[in-house]
């Protein structure tokens, strides 16, 4: 059983990464990547958002839609994502200025991300219980964090390096990306 | 059919309630004390505290960042109002920052002015009126004092002139009374 959660995790978070494997949320992967403080910060936002967002999309679709009304998913889940991500913020700024300040703006941006939809959709598609469906985002969150936060700290010394002028700027942050993701292709089958 | 509409509906309305109520329970004021600090400064956004303005002024002095003395516009009527508000000791005004002067505005030479924008942009309240290549002129009502237009003048054409006292302007002196020492052997004479 233990075993299961540890394979889950492993899978979702390097094997299957959604950033570089399964294409999703590219958007902050190369906008937020410029310094790494931002970064970290934009990290712990989507850790947030995404563990919050799997567990409340999982009880909305498992006993609000059931299997008739399952063409609501996608709208359903973006309704209920962003408001209880809001709520969550109101009730941080309240009682935890200081998590505030640190997630502060990231978390109404990283809100309506695809990573943050797609994720909750591939538990559904998966058939996830709660507790693997939580699992699931938080590993994924684990894993975009993880490549984030590379990806960041390569950008910043692709800020000092010697840069061919034609590959300035966004071309070799996309080349970078390609070579990561390739990288990344390595750990193809070590999990179904 | 009509269920999907309904439970897209209740979803709406109770995320929407729930939020509503949360922005009301949650409510954050904004910190109280720098507000009433940033009251008392003079408003001149002349930055010569070494803050880009009265409101970064003052949120440094709340947060113990920055000392009550580095006022020049608010003179040491600003310093004696901020020590009495922060309950602190009254500290002379730090000549670093530049010497109090009497309030005056800003005055443009119109006839050496060449319409190049240059103070436009350096004026921090807006109070400089003009377009490229055609003369500016300031309002003087707006003019806080600040001399921030001075330096960028390519032709020196902005000098600043005192504000005579006219009966607009006139009001009453603060009543200045003296603390006496109680007692002549008890005091050291630090401050004459």
């Amino acid at each position: 059983m233990f075993e299961h959660y540890i394979l889950l995790f492993i899978g979702a978070a390097l094997v299957n990464n959604i950033v570089l494997v399964k294409i999703l949320g590219l958007c902050p992967f190369m906008g937020v990547s410029k310094k790494l403080e931002a970064s970290v910060a934009m990290a712990m936002a989507t850790a947030f958002v995404l563990t919050i967002g799997s567990g409340t999309s999982y009880l909305i679709s498992e006993y609000l839609l059931g299997s008739e009304l399952f063409y609501l998913r996608t709208l359903s889940f973006i309704v209920v994502i962003a408001g209880v991500v809001q709520f969550t913020e109101m009730w941080m700024e309240k009682n935890s200025p200081v998590l505030y300040q640190v997630l502060g703006i990231y978390l109404p941006l990283i809100t309506t991300n695809c990573a943050v939809l797609g994720i909750p959709l591939l538990n559904v598609q998966e058939k996830h219980n709660l507790m693997e469906s939580l699992v699931f985002g938080f590993a994924g969150a684990l894993g975009f964090s993880l490549v984030l936060i590379i990806f960041a700290s390569m950008r910043e010394r692709l800020e000092a390096a010697d840069i061919p002028q034609a590959f300035q700027g966004a071309a070799i942050a996309m080349v970078t990306a390609g070579l990561m993701s390739i990288a990344f292709m390595g750990f193809a089958g070590l999990v179904r | 059919m009509l269920t999907a509409i309904w439970v897209m509906i209740g979803l709406a309305l109770a995320l929407g309630l729930l939020l509503g109520y949360s922005s009301v329970k949650f409510k954050v004021e904004g910190d109280p004390l720098v507000d009433r600090i940033d009251a008392i400064l003079p408003q001149t956004q002349c930055g010569q505290c070494g803050f880009p303005g009265c409101k970064p002024y003052a949120t440094a002095i709340a947060s113990g960042e920055a000392d009550i003395n580095q006022c020049p516009p608010g003179g040491d009527a600003g310093v004696r109002a901020l020590a009495d508000l922060l309950g602190v000791e009254y500290k002379p005004l730090n000549t670093e920052h530049g010497e109090p002067k009497p309030k005056s505005v800003a005055v443009i030479d119109e006839n050496v002015c060449i319409g190049c924008t240059l103070c436009i942009q350096a004026c921090p309240v807006d109070a400089i009126l003009g377009a490229a290549k055609h003369m500016h002129t300031v309002i003087a009502s707006e003019c806080t004092g600040c001399e921030l237009c001075i330096a960028p003048c390519p032709v020196d054409c902005i000098t600043m002139e005192p504000v005579k006292e006219s009966p607009d302007n006139w009001k009453w002196r603060y009543p200045v009374i003296r603390i006496q020492p109680v007692a002549e052997h008890t005091t050291t004479n630090s401050i004459h």
